[in-house]
């Protein structure tokens, strides 16, 4: 057997002004709003050098990638790239965000932040999963404004398979008020208590000490209530202190859950909006202002104070609606800077020089993989009693519950939902994924035997043909000139199944498809 | 609390916390103040996970004394090659090798519901506020693997075939610590090691497609210097010498005399155990056998007539094996589930002979890696329902295989925010220091 895996001559193509020439355009970029004078005004003075601007194919992928967690089809591509009119970009975002995927995928990445995961390790039963993210997706579909929804989970009662918004309580792994003080701290004030001092999260902890959580007859329901009875520390106290230093009156007709939202919903509140902002950008961009995007401190600054403000002022005059933000965000110039960068290294990274580069998340692979191969996956959760039923339909972005079983989705990083933290969904590479993607029964029976592979090879009218649908479909732009001639001399003059085959293998297997870019 | 609840519906145990107290080890070398462990001599583990839960009565504590309604047929247990040792009369393989394995027969954690009860026996933790700890094969593969200049192609934590899943194996270890799950079927003509293995697809096409990859990769060659383009490569390369290379070829048992499959047994149990062999030959750390099929709630006693013969040929021919090619001492074999099963047979329907949960007191076994055989470990009591001498705490096992593979139990795990996490708990929640398994090191 010859060496393992040692290719003699590597047949790559090498880096040149023409392999960058179909992901950006030969222009500079320039700034299309506030952010972007800020953000480009801040690179000049570090002497830092943004990315061109991106190609119409690139963005095309990027936008519905990051918005709407789905690969775009070949008929999108075909009809956004004879687009002539100036304003396609906004047009296609717009769009966008008025799609069920949007919806899909950002109650998702919502879900992942609350912790939205049936039983192990917080015995939450499944029926209160759905309900839980029922709750969340109605609330990004109405675009519930950012302040209304955090007001709404700090301050829900009620019966947890009937209001799903309660289980943002339940689901933290301890009901002791510290615990869940930490939870809040970290989902709404993208804080880690572990760095406070002991009393700031004590006396955050209080505002959570009258939860009580109730049993009912039915099997594994909780209500989640304001239990009056429940003894305050110190004994029956006027007043509380929030994390701020700032005192409040509490008063025994009220449940000190509203004294909390009424200060963390303020404006000028030093956290909420920030962490908000920073973490819209973060979704979007792959990176936070602040970074990582859960760790806001006096000692981690953000990269650019002025951006974040700017975000939050955005934020505020949006009236806290998350797509106004999405929307000023993706329309930017900062945002549709190409990948390729002109200025590298840690500060060039921290300041957005270039879109970074990311593996699309497990979901959204998965989902983007069934597109191309008109294939599904069959989910199920192990849960018994009921047991959840997942139809075949359903896409990997829209599944609800973080337990749902799924080797493909646990080995790309699927985050656990034990603990919210963003730094959980990993878009680490490892050599497992490499072996599943490159060799696996799974994804070769998809491309052997998929329905939108053998329409695509009965479609095709000769292999140049077939050559272009397979790029319009799996990377949604039209080949280069050399890599028609690449895949031309793969396949030879009569394209057959296994060659059609084993160029959307390649494809597939290439870091433009894995990432998002 | 939810488990507890689940007990009163589902069928009622006997109730009440386990007295924890009880179970602290203050004679032993808790090692709190930070000392290095003793080098241990094991290199790998072969797990045994016995999903479901493995009734102890009808494994390796058996009470023919106790009657029908709590040994089910099984009222003859054979006598073992070590005097006063017995075990079920399904395990005469087994009975012939007891001088190479012992039994502990006093494990308690007290949880009936099988995710807790899984972490509490693969953590050595109880599931509560703060962070998700990892299982041992994670602990592993963390202080043996890459990191610690393993050098194997293969991945340093394998499972055989399937994830245990749900109980984040991983922790807050995260994906660098998650296992290689293997998928396929080893007792089928050919192992279709998910990824490595692929039917239909020869070198020759491998090596064109491979080539065809990079010739099209005009992306990566825009991103020349890219880290993550470079990740991306790399892992490629490392799946390659899987595929293509000699570490592949690891799970190729037609390599293995027929007579040497026979003797494990040509069902998927016993080709798992001959796979592990195989994988620890090779240097791989940690490798599980995830074992379903255990959790006999109904129909028990016909369910354990067919698994016990097939688990007794596996088992005995892996101990033997590994014996008889000098791996045993180096090779920790630790066979277990998740918790016991209750001692009090259910005959009533819809049971059947059936028996429920029961994490009040089970068993386990240990064999090789430095651990003494033919041993007991503690006793329960005359019915199996109670823990009567020396009740071991999971956290105890696994600290000593953390001891024995020369991992300090009290070493620190890097923990994303920073936390002080140990990889064994030093105290039990009940108190009192969690000691190891001093009787058989």
């Amino acid at each position: 057997m010859a060496q393992a895996g040692v290719t003699v001559q590597d047949p790559r193509p090498k880096a040149s002004t023409e392999a960058a020439a179909p992901f950006e355009q030969a222009r500079e970029p320039v700034p299309l709003c506030k952010l972007d004078q800020i953000l480009f005004a801040e690179l000049k003075r570090k002497g830092l050098k943004p990315a061109r601007p991106c190609s119409d194919a690139v963005f095309l992928r990027r936008a519905i990638l990051d918005a709407a967690g789905t690969l775009p089809t070949a008929a999108e591509a075909r009809s956004f790239l004879a687009d002539k009119a100036p304003d396609k970009r906004a047009r296609l975002v717009d769009g966008l965000l008025a799609r069920e995927e949007f919806v899909d995928f950002w109650t998702l990445r919502w879900c992942d932040a609350l912790r939205v995961k049936a039983e192990f390790p917080i015995n939450l039963w499944p029926n209160a999963v759905q309900a839980y993210h029922r709750w969340v997706r109605e609330a990004v579909r109405a675009d519930m404004p950012y302040d209304r929804m955090a007001r709404a989970l700090l301050t829900a009662s009620g019966s947890n398979f009937r209001n799903g918004s309660v289980n943002f309580f339940r689901a933290v792994q301890s009901k002791d008020p510290a615990s869940i003080a930490r939870a809040v701290a970290l989902t709404f004030m993208g804080c880690r208590t572990d760095r406070w001092p002991r009393a700031r999260l004590d006396g955050m902890a209080l505002f959570f000490s009258q939860i009580a959580f109730k049993h009912t007859l039915e099997w594994k329901e909780e209500v989640i209530v304001w239990d009056q009875a429940k003894a305050l520390v110190p004994k029956a106290p006027r007043s509380a202190v929030l994390p701020d230093g700032s005192r409040v009156a509490l008063s025994a007709e009220r449940d000190p859950r509203f004294a909390f939202a009424d200060w963390l919903t303020k404006p000028g509140n030093p956290w909420f909006a920030a962490a908000a902002a920073n973490r819209v950008w973060f979704w979007l961009m792959g990176r936070g202002i602040i970074h990582e995007p859960d760790d806001m401190r006096p000692d981690n600054p953000p990269s650019c104070p002025a951006l974040l403000a700017q975000l939050q002022r955005e934020l505020a005059s949006g009236k806290y609606g998350l797509r106004s933000l999405i929307r000023t965000i993706m329309n930017s110039a900062a945002y549709q800077l190409s990948s390729i960068p002109r200025s590298t290294g840690p500060a060039a990274e921290a300041l957005f020089a270039a879109y970074p580069v990311r593996r699309l998340e497990a979901e959204a692979l998965v989902d983007a993989i069934n597109q191309v191969t008109g294939t599904t996956e069959t989910y199920s959760s192990p849960i018994p009693e009921p047991f959840t039923f997942i139809p075949e339909s359903k896409r990997s972005i829209a599944l609800a519950d973080g337990s749902t079983s799924s080797a493909f989705l646990e080995l790309f990083g699927r985050p656990a939902r034990d603990t919210g933290m963003a730094l959980e969904r990993s878009g680490k590479p490892t050599a497992g994924q490499s072996l599943h993607l490159l060799n696996s029964s799974h994804i070769m029976q998809k491309l052997e035997r998929g329905p939108e592979m053998q329409q695509l090879y009965i479609e095709a009218r000769n292999t140049a043909d077939g050559i272009e649908r397979l790029y319009l479909t799996l990377l949604s732009r039209l080949p280069t000139d050399a890599e028609r001639a690449a895949a031309q001399s793969y396949a030879g003059p009569s394209l057959t199944k296994a060659e059609l085959v084993d160029l959307a293998w390649a494809l597939i297997n290439g870091p433009e498809f894995l990432c998002k870019h | 609390m939810d488990d507890r609840r689940g007990l009163s519906r589902r069928e009622a145990l006997l109730g009440g916390a386990v007295a924890l107290a009880g179970m602290a080890d203050s004679g032993a070398e808790a090692r709190a103040g930070g000392a290095a462990a003793a080098p241990g001599r094991a290199k790998s583990v072969i797990q045994i996970w016995v999903w479901g839960g493995p009734s102890h009565l009808d494994t390796f504590d058996p009470k023919p004394e106790a009657g029908q309604n709590y040994c089910g047929p099984f009222n003859a247990p054979i006598a073992t090659n070590v005097a006063g040792i017995r075990i079920n009369e399904n395990l005469p393989e087994l009975a012939k090798i007891a001088d190479k394995y012992s039994i502990i027969r006093s494990l308690t954690h007290g949880n009936n519901g099988h995710e807790t009860a899984s972490y509490i026996t693969q953590t050595g933790r109880t599931p509560g506020p703060g962070p998700v700890y990892p299982g041992a094969g994670a602990v592993v593969s963390l202080f043996k693997g890459a990191d610690a200049g393993y050098k194997g192609l293969l991945p340093p934590y394998i499972v055989l075939t399937e994830l245990q899943g749900r109980f984040a194996e991983a922790g807050f270890l995260g994906y660098k610590a998650k296992p290689f799950a293997t998928g396929g079927d080893p007792a089928q003509q050919r192992f279709m090691v998910e990824g490595v293995v692929a039917q239909g697809i020869s070198e020759q096409r491998q090596r064109a497609r491979r080539d065809l990859l990079h010739r099209l990769d005009t992306f990566g060659a825009a991103m020349a210097g890219d880290a993550r383009v470079a990740d991306l490569r790399q892992c490629e390369e490392q799946a390659y010498d899987m595929i293509l290379g000699d570490a592949g070829k690891v799970f190729d048992l037609s390599q293995e005399k027929d007579d040497v499959r026979q003797a494990y047994g040509r069902g998927t149990f016993g080709q798992s155990c001959l796979m592990a062999r195989r994988l620890v030959e090779k240097g791989v750390p940690y490798v599980t056998i995830n074992y379903p099929g255990w959790d006999t709630h109904k129909q028990h006693f016909p369910a354990m007539r067919r698994k016990l013969p097939e688990m007794d040929r596996g088992m005995a021919a892996l101990i033997s094996d590994l014996s008889q090619r000098g791996l045993l001492d180096s090779t920790i074999v630790w066979w277990g589930g998740e918790f016991g099963r209750t001692p009090a047979v259910q005959w009533e329907a819809p049971w059947d002979g059936g028996r429920s949960h029961y994490g009040q007191v089970f068993g386990a076994v240990l064999a090789g890696g430095g651990f003494k055989g033919g041993q007991v470990v503690g006793a329960s009591d005359a019915r199996g329902e109670e823990v009567k001498e020396r009740p071991v705490h999971p956290a105890v096992v696994l600290r000593s295989i953390y001891t024995q593979m020369g991992i300090d139990p009290n070493a620190k795990l890097p923990h994303p925010q920073g936390l002080d996490v140990r990889v064994a708990p030093t105290t039990l929640e009940a108190g009192g220091p969690v000691g190891v398994l001093r009787e058989i090191m």
